[in-house]
């Protein structure tokens, strides 16, 4: 108290803290929070809604959990039984594949994995070669090792897949082939010969008008009259023209939307340096209009790979497929939750992983203003 | 020299014309279509023939003999197969419709939510958005039906709402109106409040427009529009009761049931859909720039006026043409029904119609053209919607 006395001329007091009221986590709280009445309500509604909600369903996930064991028996406490996902974990990875070649399919997932790491090292040379090794050497390779029938592998019959494995075969071919189909289908849309985009418009327009479920009843039941007799597609290829068919259409789209939004100049200029069509949209218009698209094209992705459950409507066992086709097995029936719990997580790790990707490429690429 | 070049130049080689190389390819690409066409077409053919399957669309008169647990039309199993195909219709229909109205309400609630100034409010709206758009929806719709609907009571446990409603693994039972003569009088009062409603509004317009005086329109209109069916039913004495469901046995009786096929085919797509259409509205109202709002504010408006009349309106025609896509995905998503069971038009028509009958080609034709149809019904109403709310420029 013995500054009280002491007098300061203007302009020499001292900096003041800010209040306590505007700083730090209770100023943060009167901002963000309480800053009206109306707005102090709704926080605490919101806060009561978290409290009754959360707590159980961490209670029931984890604290009062099983997870030891090898029966439902050794499930004994009221919580989750991860017991369930422990036991089946196998088939909902990769379906009846056999046990003794899973090493085929686990030897593609870290062909796949390496190749795709050293796309993200910095700096590496010679990365359009990766790139083009997983667009073509690598599906030859994952088809030689899944289907087998060469190099000693034995036949794998593809009803026999299954699980994550088969939601991850299908979403990736449905993935690598809606990609250039669907660019060739937006060039045809923007042609200026009328038949070539009257073809393109119908194509696309038929496939993005109807459910998928629709093309997938259609690719099992009537593709099969389509083809001469004594021909005949296995159920997964066609269930793989179906979707590929689909997502080329929505890729398309897609595509276009990048193609409009170039400005005429680009093509102008390309044609004035004596371009022809097919170096003005490789060299100019697409890589541009790619970029643009990248958003899209990712969207298109995650939709594709959620699509893919449908197919367990045409009695393909995907990773969906797979956990239905478990808890309707009577020695555990009743694990529904843990099941679809645990499938919404796997999911979830995909799609949210593809689009936070998809953002941040979108930073990366963005050369504008 | 140089003339001597230049003057085969003149006339180019005919391949190296882009109008005949033009005609060259659209012509390849025609007979391409056309002899693929044939080929598909030929086999298709042969095979129905060998099938022993007569093709063409008088099945669609034959009895059909199964049952559909839900139909707004009558139906029986002595019903024919065109019958199966309105009552699929029908129930496509009313799923996507009320889905449609669900999603939309609760999409603009929670990407209002997400944009909110509470930090908790905009956090668990942006977690729902991006918890629910990243997982399957046929794992959503699984969920709902197998793990919360199915696991309800049975009738003689169920949830009780209200002493009228019960919820149980049958479906949610809930009363059903009984119209009594003269009932007609209330909805011929609604219309005619509706009507006038309207007619007050465009009149207060006309005069604000014109003199600057304004008229509460909204609550004159409202007042019209709940008043008129309200004094009808007093005079007429409200000719309207309920049916409520009761316990009889082991199942309820009376009032209506909504089967939990329906009820988790709609709370499945609205909550999916509308995890989009949140997102959707989020980046409309952000593209209004914030210059407008200050513009608004400096005029005077009340931050109520500001949101109605100046920044809602120019959202909307940045929210509209995605919202399109959001609603003709939810149609078409509602064939997702054949999953769990909800007899919608692929799950009987495409479905059962097709098992009993083997005639794939017309049935897959007719329930993709009713999609299609649906599809170009759809966006052709929005279109006009967009351009009634399109910026009106020179």
């Amino acid at each position: 108290m013995s500054e009280q006395g002491q007098s300061y001329t203007t302009g020499q007091h001292p900096d003041l803290p800010a209040p306590v009221s505007t700083t730090g986590v209770i100023g943060w709280m009167r901002v963000n929070l309480f800053a009206t009445v109306p707005n102090a309500i709704l926080t605490i509604l919101a806060a009561l809604f978290l409290l009754w909600f959360i707590p159980p369903v961490l209670d029931w996930a984890f604290f009062s959990a099983d997870w030891a064991g090898q029966t439902r028996d050794d499930c004994t406490r009221e919580g989750a039984c991860w017991v369930f996902i422990k036991v089946w974990f196998r088939q909902l990875m990769y379906g009846r594949y056999p046990v003794e070649e899973l090493w085929r399919i686990n030897l593609a997932y870290v062909i796949a994995a390496a190749a795709g790491l050293l796309l993200f090292v910095p700096g590496l040379r010679g990365k359009p070669w990766i790139g083009l090794f997983l667009l073509v050497g690598f599906p030859i390779i994952a088809f030689i090792l899944f289907v087998g029938g060469n190099f000693g592998l034995p036949v794998i019959e593809t009803p026999l897949w299954g699980g994550l494995f088969l939601t991850l075969v299908i979403s990736a071919v449905g993935i690598a082939a809606s990609l250039p189909m669907g660019v060739v289908l937006a060039l045809g849309r923007r042609s200026n010969m009328p038949v070539v985009k009257a073809l393109c418009i119908t194509f696309i327009e038929i496939w993005r008008g109807v459910p998928l479920i629709t093309v997938l009843f259609m690719a099992s039941v009537m593709f099969p009259l389509f083809l001469p007799e004594g021909m005949n597609f296995d159920k997964l290829i066609r269930a793989l023209l179906g979707v590929m068919f689909f997502s080329s259409a929505y890729m398309a789209e897609v595509v276009r939307g990048g193609l409009q939004a170039l400005p005429k100049g680009q093509y102008e200029a390309a044609q004035a340096l004596g371009l022809n069509y097919w170096k003005m949209m490789g060299l100019v218009i697409l890589p541009q209009a790619l970029k643009l698209v990248i958003p899209g094209i990712v969207n298109t992705f995650i939709g594709l790979f959620k699509d893919t459950t449908l197919v367990l409507i045409i009695g393909l066992f995907d990773f969906l497929g797979m956990i239905q086709l478990a808890g309707t097995n009577p020695d555990w029936l009743g694990f529904a939750i843990e099941g679809y719990v645990f499938a919404a997580f796997g999911f979830w790790i995909f799609c949210f992983g593809m689009s936070r990707y998809s953002q941040h490429l979108e930073k990366k690429l963005h050369t504008g203003h | 020299m140089a003339v001597e070049q230049l003057a085969p130049a003149a006339r180019p080689p005919l391949f190296y014309d882009p109008r005949v190389r033009a005609i060259f390819y659209q012509l390849l690409a025609l007979t391409l279509v056309a002899l693929g066409g044939y080929y598909l077409v030929n086999n298709t053919l042969a095979n129905l023939a060998r099938q022993g399957i007569a093709s063409g669309f008088g099945f669609l008169d034959t009895t059909a003999g199964f049952s559909i647990s839900m139909s707004l039309i009558p139906y029986s199993e002595e019903s024919s197969y065109g019958r199966v195909f309105l009552v699929g219709l029908i129930n496509t229909l009313l799923v996507s419709g009320i889905g449609v109205f669900f999603a939309t309400i609760l999409g603009f609630l929670i990407g209002i939510a997400r944009l909110s100034r509470n930090w908790l409010i905009a956090k668990i709206a942006a977690a729902y958005i991006e918890i629910l758009r990243n997982i399957p929806l046929l794992l959503q719709l699984f969920f709902w039906y197998f793990a919360v609907l199915r696991t309800l009571p049975s009738p003689r446990d169920s949830v009780q709402i209200f002493d009228s409603f019960f919820l149980n693994n049958r479906g949610l039972s809930s009363p059903s109106p009984l119209f009594e003569p003269g009932f007609s009088a209330i909805p011929i009062a609604l219309a005619i409040g509706i009507i006038a409603a309207i007619v007050v509004a465009r009149w207060a317009r006309k005069r604000q427009e014109a003199t600057g005086e304004q008229f509460h329109s909204f609550w004159v209109g409202l007042g019209i529009i709940i008043g008129l069916p309200l004094l009808a039913g007093i005079f007429t004495g409200f000719p309207l009761s309920w049916d409520t469901p009761e316990l009889v046995g082991f199942n309820f009786v009376g009032g209506m049931v909504l089967i939990p096929e329906f009820v988790a085919l709609v709370v499945a797509l609205s909550t999916y859909t509308a995890a989009f259409i949140a997102e959707n509205v989020r980046s409309g109202i952000l593209a209004v720039s914030h210059g407008q709002t200050e513009a608004s504010f400096a005029l005077g408006l009340r931050r109520s006026q500001t949101l109605r009349l100046v920044i809602i309106p120019q959202a909307l025609r940045v929210i509209i043409p995605p919202l399109t896509s959001q609603f003709l995905n939810l149609t078409k998503n509602s064939s997702l029904a054949a999953a769990i069971a909800y007899p919608d038009i692929v799950l009987v028509f495409a479905g059962t119609v097709l098992m009993q009958t083997g005639q794939a080609v017309e049935i897959i034709v007719i329930t993709m053209l009713c999609y299609l149809i649906l599809s170009l019904l759809i966006s052709g109403f929005m279109n006009w919607y967009n351009q009634k709310m399109a910026l009106v420029e020179r």
